[in-house]
C-alpha cells in the first residue's frame, strides 16, 4: 500500500476495527471499516556517505497484509526493513508503529536519531524481526531464547514465558532441541527457532530480512513451510525475499524496489504476470 | 659423607616453631587473597574500562586510553612503589585538607589496589577484544526485541564475550597470583617476603625457596582445573573442533 495517497492514509490511521480474516478483498476495499494500520512509514530516505540507498519510500502495511519486498541486490529492501524498527537510522522520513509515529530528531550531522529511547524499546516489541543469518544468541539454549525477551523485556513470568514457548517452538516442530544450543543446530532449525523467538514477543507485525538466503538449498523450504503457515493465519508481515515463487504465493502485496525507489508495487498477479515497467519486466525474466 | 637424609632438614617445616612451615603457609595465605582481591577490583576495573573504551564519549575514551597506556608502560615493580608509597601519602594529604587526619592504610588494602589497578588495564584490552569479537548480529537481534543498552549489555553482550576473554583472563589471574610477589618490596609479608625470612634465618635457602616454588606451582594447578571448568561452561553454545 502506497504512502502517495495521502488523505486515505489519515483516514486509515483513526480506524482501529478487530481485522476479521474471512472479510476479503482487503486491498483496495470498498469497506468502510479497513483494518486498522499497522505499520506507516512515509518518505523515507537513508543514505550511507556518498550513497543514497533509499530515496523516499512510503509504504502502508495495515493488519493482516501480508507485503513482499523484491528487487535486485543493492535495490535498499533490506535497509528500508532495517529502517522500520531503527536498527538502522534513516537519514529523513517516519516510521509509525500502530499510528505512534517514532519521534526523532536530527542527530547533528545530516541525519535522524530517535529523541526518546524507551520509545523505540518499547515500539520495538511490537516489531518480530527475523534475520538473515538467524542471530540466535549463542550462550543461550533455544528456549532461553525464546523466553528471553518475554522475560526481561516485557516482564513477564518465567513460567508463563516458558508455556508459551514451548507452545512456539512445537509449532515450528523444534520441541525436542529445546534444550540444545544454536550451534547444534542446521541452519533451517536455527531459522525456525529464531521465528519462535520473534513470535514470543507477541509482535503485531513480523519482519523477515531474506529469512531463507543464508541456508542450504534443501533447508529453505522447512522454513519457508513455517513462514507460508503465519501468512496463512493472517498475521501481519512485511517479507523482503529472493524467493519469487514463494512471494506470489503467500503475499498480498509485492514491491518492487530499484535504486532505491518503489518502481511498481501491486498484487501479486499484477506484479507476476503483467509488469508495467521495463524494470520489472527484466527482473522478472532474469529470475525466471 | 654425611647422610644425604641430614642434608635437607625437613623439621624446618613443620607448621609450629621451631619449623617455619606455619609461616610459609600464613605468607600464602596473604598472597592468595590478595591475588583474589586485585584481580576482582581489576576485573571490575577492566568491565568498566572496556565499555569506556568501547561506548563512551571522546573523552571518557581518551581518559580510558591514557590508563592503560601509563600502566602498561611503566614496570609493575615501579607502580607498586609509586601507588604503594606515593599513593597513601597522598591519600593523607588530602584527608588532611578536609581535616579527617590521617589513616593508617593496612597492606591487604594498599596491595589489593594496587594489584587491581595494573590488572585492570590489562583487563580492559582482553576484555574490549572479547566484547569487539562477539557478533554484531547478536546484539542487533537484542535491540531489535527491545532490550535498553544496559540490558544488552547484562544479558547478550557480557556473557557471549566470556568465551573470547577466558584465554586473556586466566592469564591475568596466573600474572596475579605471581605479581603478589613484587608486594615484597613495600614489605607486605606475603609468601616470597615470608620465605626470605624463614630462609635467611635459617640458612635453608634451597629447602624454603623450593617449598614457595612448590606452593606456586600448586596454586597454578588448581587454578587450572578451575580455569578449565570455567571455560567449559563459558564455550557451552560452542561446536567444540577435535
Amino acid at each position: 500500500m502506497t504512502g502517495k495517497n495521502a488523505a486515505r492514509q489519515e483516514n486509515q490511521g483513526n480506524c482501529f476495527h478487530a481485522f476479521n480474516a474471512g472479510s476479503l478483498p482487503r486491498r483496495g476495499s470498498y469497506f468502510m471499516t479497513e483494518p486498522a494500520q499497522a505499520i506507516a512509514v512515509t518518505d523515507l530516505h537513508k543514505r550511507f556517505g556518498p550513497l543514497e540507498v533509499l530515496k523516499g519510500v512510503s509504504l502502508t502495511a495495515r493488519q493482516g497484509d501480508v507485503i513482499a519486498i523484491i528487487g535486485g541486490s543493492g535495490s535498499g529492501k533490506s535497509t528500508f526493513l532495517r529502517c522500520i524498527n531503527m536498527l538502522e537510522l534513516p537519514t529523513s522520513g517516519s516510521v509509525a508503529i500502530h499510528g505512534e509515529t517514532i519521534s526523532m530528531k536530527k542527530d547533528g550531522r545530516d541525519g535522524l536519531q530517535p529523541s526518546d529511547r524507551k520509545q523505540v524499546e518499547r515500539l520495538r516489541t511490537q516489531l518480530g524481526m527475523v534475520f538473515q543469518s538467524f542471530n540466535l544468541w549463542q550462550h543461550m539454549t533455544i528456549l532461553q531464547n525464546v523466553i528471553e525477551a518475554p522475560v526481561h523485556v516485557l516482564g513477564k513470568s518465567k513460567a508463563e514465558a516458558i508455556e508459551t514457548a514451548e507452545a512456539l517452538l512445537r509449532r515450528v516442530g523444534l520441541f525436542e532441541k529445546r534444550d540444545a544450543y544454536p550451534a547444534f543446530l542446521s541452519g533451517g532449525q536455527q531459522q525456525r527457532a529464531a521465528i519462535a523467538r520473534a513470535l514470543a514477543i507477541q509482535p503485531l507485525v513480523m519482519l523477515f530480512d531474506e529469512p531463507t538466503s543464508a541456508l542450504d538449498p534443501e533447508l529453505v523450504g522447512e522454513v519457508l513451510a513455517v513462514i507460508g503457515d503465519l501468512a496463512a493465519e493472517k498475521r501481519t508481515m512485511i517479507l523482503v525475499t529472493h524467493e519469487m515463487k514463494f512471494a506470489r504465493n503467500v503475499a498480498n502485496h509485492i514491491v518492487f524496489l530499484a535504486d532505491g525507489v518503489i518502481e511498481e508495487q501491486g498484487p501479486p498477479e499484477e506484479i507476476f504476470d503483467a509488469p508495467k515497467s521495463e524494470r520489472l519486466k527484466k527482473f522478472i525474466s532474469s529470475i525466471h | 659423607m654425611a647422610d644425604p637424609a641430614s642434608f635437607i632438614n625437613w623439621g624446618l617445616l613443620a607448621l609450629s616453631p621451631p619449623g617455619w612451615g606455619g609461616v610459609l603457609l600464613s605468607g600464602f595465605v596473604a598472597s592468595i587473597k590478595i591475588a583474589v582481591g586485585g584481580y576482582a577490583f581489576g576485573l571490575a576495573l577492566g568491565i568498566g574500562g572496556a565499555c569506556g573504551k568501547l561506548y563512551g564519549g571522546p573523552i571518557l575514551r581518551d581518559l580510558m586510553e591514557c590508563y592503560t597506556t601509563i600502566v602498561r608502560a611503566v614496570p609493575e615493580l615501579v607502580l607498586i612503589l609509586l601507588l604503594y608509597y606515593a599513593g597513601t601519602d597522598a591519600l593523607n594529604h588530602v584527608l588532611g585538607l578536609f581535616g579527617i587526619g590521617t589513616v593508617d592504610i593496612g597492606g591487604l588494602a594498599a596491595g589489593i589496589f594496587v594489584i587491581g589497578i595494573v590488572q585492570g588495564a590489562y583487563s580492559t584490552e582482553v576484555l574490549r577484544g572479547a566484547i569487539k569479537a562477539v557478533p554484531a548480529g547478536q546484539i542487533e537481534a537484542a535491540r531489535a526485541y527491545g532490550m535498553s543498552p544496559f540490558k544488552v549489555t547484562t544479558r547478550i553482550t557480557l556473557p557471549a564475550m566470556l568465551p573470547y576473554a577466558i584465554p586473556g583472563l586466566s592469564n591475568l589471574w596466573l600474572i596475579a597470583t605471581k605479581d603478589t610477589a613484587l608486594l615484597a618490596v613495600v614489605g607486605f609479608s606475603e609468601l616470597t617476603l615470608m620465605t626470605r625470612q624463614a630462609a635467611g634465618a635459617t640458612k635453608s635457602y634451597l629447602l624454603f625457596f623450593c617449598a614457595a616454588g612448590v606452593l606456586y606451582l600448586a596454586l597454578t594447578l588448581v587454578s587450572d582445573v578451575f580455569i578449565r571448568l570455567i571455560e567449559r561452561r563459558a564455550r557451552r553454545g560452542f561446536v567444540e573442533q577435535s
